[in-house]
């Protein structure tokens, strides 16, 4: 089976970037229908309700841009390290502190104009982000501690200082749950419903709100950063060939650092849209698993913005469809679409090479077959 | 009299606490002196809880249900070892997978079967294991010392306690004393020179991920069919994690790694008499920080402050037959 030898110069990219990815990505989706068959539904009519939540309604397609809104940053920033061989598994430790910046930033200045602020806070939630990435960075290209470990273990780190902060700190104190006090009104992000009412569509409640645009932004900034600037041609060096890049005089600490940095900033903006946008506090454990769901966008959009669009995309139609079946089928809880995203981690990451060699041979045979005639 | 009896039953639930650490510590030994990666202990150990609970209260028997979790995570060591082995996927990205799924994955499952609380239903006596007394522990009690040593930190356990003990000088004995420990090391290091001594890299990288399977196993089932008599989500709460860490803190040694995991057990132990106790000079110390302390210390020691951690050599490198 994996005898089969194509010359990876003859495929075609569509074949290993698009048709590649959709077969694995049929193949996850097969099993999770397999899933849901033995929990006793039915997995069309899951599909359906899946579609409907996510496309049906004006609200149900708000809530599903929100969701990509998370996906997109958390992906993102997966993708950032990915390039220079870094396993940032930290993204959900990065997203968390990434909180803490924009809600200590927002609560401390917003008495300046609510522009401002919100620079302001988006700096903050970048710079907690990559502080907190900084320190693995730091570890592994000094100290050579493998970047994945310690970032577990600083998801776990990050979660204790986070409960004691949100505990003995900066607790609400009129509160029993541990969260902080809610940011002022006036510098919340302006949502959704405040732009849809100018076209003339009005929707009671969306979480969606202006951080989608900075998400998109964030598409632009990393396509710019990793493949149009020397910062990118260095990174992408040092990840590819770490003893050439030496050679050529590329330093892999200094690109080990500023990776992480960016992808930990990009994890940490993940608290610009849950507390700037939607929550307007900090409450305990609110990337609720956004960070590690960043591994499977990234993952599935081979780790290139045009890719991560989509992926991100679609995990916010599983996200917001899935929380319309678990409405629907009394034996779907939200945790079935949890084991999805794993099977989407397995098939596109893990298995990512299962079928590959048969398909590039058939599109390789079917090509040159073509040229002859 | 009583602060005897403090530090006994400080020393008993050490004991306890330790011993999925140390079934999860010994499992990740034999994956990763093999060359795989194994982060995947969470997952795994949460799959042998859920599938141990419901097995015994179907079968009514909990070693039955014992033997259906040995056999689940057995087969995602193989689905780890067919993705990361075979197809020579990324180890890391096919054991996030795993972890991903079978959180999600058990959690379904008992929430469509048992209802939307996704706990599984509560094991009678004969479903589940129980505290096991030693012979003449009672009679033993009263005599001084004697009577603290082995009727309250070593009488009372539930089997598994006692089988994790067991468990370490086996894997140390399997490892370092057989030959096939020597392959199975050899192929962590240097795979192509096993190779070519015309040992088979991939069979014996599956044969340590099976032992690995049969270990974990241990440690679910003892969680969810004998500490509990139940299973409830993600009851696992980063276990696997910590036994990792364990096992890098005891730098891929099950000597080393036990007393790693009794000193995260402790620190756990505790963690649950310190809360709101104030100490001497120093204050109350944050509950969150006695939780993070097991990282801290794994960070501090991988970063080559405290001795070094060295990892196998091949660790992580699907292995490529040359032409």
């Amino acid at each position: 089976m994996s005898n089969i030898v194509v010359d990876k110069s003859k495929v075609p990219w569509w074949v290993s970037n698009v048709i590649v990815p959709l077969v694995n990505l049929t193949l996850a989706l097969l099993v999770s229908g397999l899933f849901i068959f033995i929990a006793g539904e039915n997995p069309i009519k899951a599909v359906k309700l899946i579609i409907y939540g996510s496309f049906g309604y004006i609200q149900g397609f708000a809530y599903t841009l929100y969701y990509t809104t998370n996906f997109i940053f958390t992906g993102l920033a997966f993708a950032v390290a990915f390039h220079c061989r870094l396993f940032n598994i930290g993204g959900e430790g990065q997203a968390y502190l990434g909180g803490l910046g924009v809600f200590l930033v927002a609560i401390n200045l917003s008495f300046l104009p609510v522009p401002i602020v919100w620079l302001l806070a988006i700096f903050g939630a970048f710079l907690f982000g990559a502080a907190w990435a900084y320190i693995p960075a730091y570890l592994q290209s000094k100290r050579g501690s493998h970047v994945v470990i310690t970032t577990i273990m600083f998801n776990f780190i990050a979660s204790s200082l986070m409960i004691f902060l949100l505990v003995d700190v900066i607790r609400d104190t009129n509160q029993m749950a541990p969260h902080t006090v809610k940011l002022p009104k006036e510098i919340w992000l302006p949502s959704f419903e405040a732009f849809s009412g100018i076209f003339g569509i009005k929707i009671r409640y969306s979480p969606l709100n202006l951080t989608f645009l900075l998400a998109i932004a964030s598409l632009f900034f990393v396509w710019f950063l990793v493949w149009k600037t020397k910062w990118g041609y260095e990174m992408r060096a040092v990840g590819h060939n770490t003893q050439a890049a030496i050679y050529a005089g590329i330093s892999p600490h200094k690109n080990i650092i500023i990776a992480m940095c960016i992808s930990g900033g990009l994890a940490g903006l993940l608290g610009v849209n849950e507390i700037l946008g939607v929550n307007h506090k900090i409450q305990a454990g609110f990337p609720a698993g956004y960070g590690f769901t960043g591994i499977a966008v990234a993952l599935m959009g081979r780790n290139h913005p045009i890719g991560i669009l989509p992926a991100a995309f679609l995990f916010g139609i599983l996200y917001q469809g899935g929380s319309e079946v678990t409405f629907e089928m009394p034996n779907i809880t939200r945790y079935m679409f949890v084991a999805v995203q794993g099977l989407i981690i397995l098939f596109s990451g893990a298995l990512e090479n299962l079928f590959r060699p048969q398909i590039e041979s058939f599109f390789v045979r079917r090509l040159s077959k073509e040229v002859n005639v | 009299m009583e602060f005897l009896s403090d530090i006994a039953s400080l020393i008993n639930s050490t004991l306890r606490i330790s011993t999925p650490l140390i079934f999860a510590a010994m499992a990740g030994i034999f994956a990763e002196r093999s060359g795989v990666i194994d982060f995947s202990l969470e997952g795994k150990m949460l799959m042998a809880a859920f599938v141990a609970a419901v097995g015994s209260y179907y079968l009514g028997n909990p070693w039955l249900g014992l033997l259906l979790a040995i056999i689940a995570c057995v087969c995602l060591s193989m689905l780890h070892g067919f993705a990361s082995v075979t197809h020579k996927g990324d180890q890391v990205v096919s054991c996030v997978a795993i972890n991903i799924l079978i959180i999600g994955l058990t959690t379904a499952l008992a929430a469509a079967w048992f209802g939307q609380a996704g706990l599984t239903p509560t094991l009678t006596e004969n479903q589940r294991f129980l505290e096991i007394n030693l012979p003449f522990a009672d009679a033993l009690r009263e005599v001084p010392i004697i009577g603290i040593i082995y009727s309250d930190i070593l009488s009372g356990h539930y089997v598994f306690v006692y089988l994790a003990y067991l468990s370490v000088p086996i894997v140390f004995w399997i490892v370092f004393k057989t030959s096939f420990g020597l392959r199975l090391r050899a192929v962590g290091e240097n795979p192509s020179a096993v190779d070519t001594a015309g040992i088979n890299v991939f069979t014996m990288r599956y044969k340590a991920l099976a032992v690995n399977g049969v270990l974990i196993a241990f440690a679910g089932a003892h969680l969810s069919t004998a500490v509990n008599a139940n299973f409830f989500r993600e009851m696992s709460a980063g276990r696997g994690y910590l036994a990792l860490a364990a096992m890098i803190f005891g730098k891929w040694h099950p000597k080393t790694a036990l007393i790693a995991c009794l000193l995260f057990g402790f620190t756990d132990a505790l963690q649950i008499r310190l809360q709101g106790v104030e100490l001497p000079a120093i204050g109350e110390i944050p509950v969150q920080l006695i939780q993070a302390l097991p990282y801290i210390l794994t960070v501090v020691l991988l970063a080559g402050f405290v001795g070094k951690a060295i990892a196998p050599n091949a660790i992580g490198q699907p292995y490529i037959k040359e032409r």
